[in-house]
């Protein structure tokens, strides 16, 4: 058999556990080769199970560990990761929460999923400096200000409480009822070196959106809820380190 | 031959939880280590921390995922995120697996074994060539701990990282304590193969703890990193010293990651070791 | 508007708008802003997964049998709907 089809094999074999051991291995007089190759499907399986469970503590207390490591362990076996830079590995996983018929049951967990997978896209994130409320008004007064997304902003919007879900089973806020059951818009950003979550207002996600693919303040906020303030959200987003000055015209 | 330019001093693989410990004051450290792969990321805290103790410490980047072993090509752009990191940190040494860990798009994530034959030689050295030309330095090439073997190779261990070497001018990363797990799992003699060892090729040691588990009638070493080093893996790595004279020497801990006190215990005993070694006396 | 006008209005702003965007969790950064050591350990979690070139001696629970999973802090959690809860969850085959 060829070196690479002798990978495949070994290579589906660690990801199906009903799977034999794929064959010419060779064990030690006397042991069990099943059980030495264990050893190797036991440490895929493990090492990205953990990996995902780091990428979603909020999520796995939501849940309780042995359902977090059954349904890691679906998702493991079906989207193994694609590149061996591992910080990137599970971005799929909130899609696949949400299909997850076990987890039906829980229609908000997906979006927890997503807000954690946000902050990890922002921890790694390029190093830019935001641009500060303070300095608006440096520029030359006639000059356009053109917006956009610090890199390491995210927005989500839920129909469920994601911020203060997340909030209660990342240990910001203290465990109990939620006292009133909306949807609610996250961001995420990490104006220095700390990833921070905020809420924003309604429509204040859609408008930062909007913002930050170059649109006007008026057009930003053209499809935001009566009683919206441009003001208020624009200083919520300079005042989290959400925005960065535009590139060229 | 010394493969790399990391002192011969020792080190420790670098985790987060330990940056303002090791900042703190003196260590008794000559290099820090860390995962390649960690710090593939554009921006924030990992390169922060990674720029700062660049200002006080030799730095060895340790690659994990490469899959030189495999069987397919190199993937060009991991080489090119490599040789970014190469030039961003000017590490004083970069090391990879004997070992594979991708096939076709999935990264499974391990370091898999391969057999040891002519044509798995051919490809070994051709893919050890290619990351040196890529990063326009000299690499070193880890043993594995291997829990398994195959009935198609010809060729012991020790001679097929000897031959990579020679052929490739790599040099080589001595893993004691994966010496101890594969003799262990595949039942041969650790002092015969550090016998065999072409240690002039050496540019780093590795050790690390492991776990033993049950397994039958036999007992399993796991390469787990979750432990002290053990007292059989000091006595060949002193062993060693007494061929090699000093040469740096990394304590790796990737699991249960312990207190910053009790990592450093483990790094300053390598050191004495290490100071031994220098003046000849074999400890 | 121009940037003057703009600077303005969103001082005005700031303190309303600051009342309503409650950070969660998010106080502002006291300590060690520069290297991104966090507090609590938070921003360890943000750090998502890492690599290793160890083995593990912990071995994943593997069934194959329908089990029913006791839920974590979903079951404390009152949604419209009620109590969230999750269905047995069959391990892949």
């Amino acid at each position: 058999m060829n070196a690479a089809a002798f990978q495949a094999g070994f290579a589906r074999a660690l990801l199906d556990p009903e799977a034999a051991p794929p064959t010419g291995l060779r064990a030690a007089p006397g042991a069990d080769l099943a059980r030495r190759f264990a050893v190797y499907r036991n440490n895929v399986a493990h090492g990205l199970i953990a990996a995902l469970a780091l990428r979603h503590p909020a999520v796995q207390r939501l849940v309780g560990k042995d359902f977090f490591a059954g349904m890691a362990r679906a998702f493991v076996q079906h989207h193994p990761p694609r590149s061996p830079v591992l910080l990137e590995y599970g971005d799929g996983f909130p899609e696949f929460v949400a299909g997850f018929p076990p987890a039906a049951g829980l229609p908000y967990l997906a979006d927890v999923a997503r807000l954690e997978a946000a902050r990890v896209g922002a921890y790694h994130a390029a190093d830019v400096p935001p641009l500060r409320l303070e300095a608006v008004a440096d520029a030359a007064q006639d000059a356009p200000l053109r917006l956009a997304l610090h890199p390491a902003a995210r927005l989500l919007r839920s129909p469920h409480p994601v911020v203060t879900l997340w909030a209660m089973n990342a240990g910001e806020m203290p465990l109990g009822p939620v006292a009133s059951w909306e949807g609610e818009e996250a961001l995420v950003t990490r104006p220095d070196l700390q990833v921070l979550v905020h809420r924003l207002p309604p429509g204040g996600a859609g408008f930062a959106m909007a913002l930050g693919t170059g649109a006007g303040l008026a057009d930003a906020a053209a499809h935001c809820p009566p009683g919206f303030s441009q003001m208020g959200t624009l200083a919520i987003l300079l005042r989290t380190g959400a925005l960065v000055e535009g590139g060229a015209a | 031959m010394r493969a790399s330019l990391l002192p011969p001093a020792a080190g420790v693989g670098f985790k987060p939880r330990h940056f303002e410990h090791i900042l703190s004051g003196p260590q008794p450290l000559g290099f820090i280590e860390v995962h390649a792969e960690n710090y593939m990321g554009q921006g924030g805290p990992p390169h922060a921390q990674l720029a700062r103790l660049r200002q006080d410490y030799a730095l060895s980047l340790h690659g994990v995922g490469l899959s030189i072993g495999g069987a397919q090509p190199l993937d060009a752009a991991h080489l090119r995120r490599l040789r970014a990191l190469c030039d961003r940190y000017a590490p004083a040494s970069f090391s990879e697996h004997l070992a594979w860990s991708s096939h076709g798009p999935a990264f499974l994530n391990d370091l898999l074994p391969l057999p040891y034959t002519e044509a798995t030689l051919a490809r070994v050295v051709a893919h050890v060539a290619e990351v040196q030309d890529c990063l326009g330095r000299q690499m070193l090439l880890e043993n594995p701990a291997t829990y398994l073997g195959f009935a198609e190779s010809r060729i012991p261990e020790t001679e097929f990282l000897a031959e990579v070497a020679r052929r490739t001018g790599c040099g080589l990363l001595l893993d004691v304590n994966n010496v101890v797990v594969a003799a262990a799992n595949q039942g041969f003699a650790p002092r015969a193969y550090l016998a065999a060892f072409p240690l002039a090729m050496v540019g780093e040691i590795h050790l690390a703890g492991h776990a033993a588990v049950p397994a039958g009638a036999a007992t399993l070493l796991i390469d787990a990193h979750g432990t002290p080093v053990d007292d059989q893996v000091w006595a060949l790595y002193a062993e060693v010293l007494a061929r090699t004279g000093p040469v740096a020497t990394l304590i790796e801990w990737d699991n249960d990651v312990p207190a910053w006190p009790v990592l450093r215990r483990e790094a300053a005993r390598a050191g004495a070791l290490l100071r031994q070694a220098a003046q000849g006396v074999a400890a | 508007m121009d940037r003057r006008t703009l600077a303005l209005a969103l001082a005005g702003s700031v303190t309303a708008a600051m009342a309503f965007a409650t950070p969660a969790g998010a106080q502002e950064p006291t300590r060690e802003k520069c290297y991104g050591v966090a507090l609590a350990g938070q921003n360890d979690c943000a750090a998502g997964p890492g690599t290793t070139c160890a083995g593990t001696s912990k071995v994943d629970y593997q069934g194959n049998s329908w089990k029913l999973v006791p839920a974590g802090t979903c079951t404390t959690i009152s949604t419209p709907q009620g109590h969230g809860s999750l269905m047995p969850l069959r391990r892949p085959d």
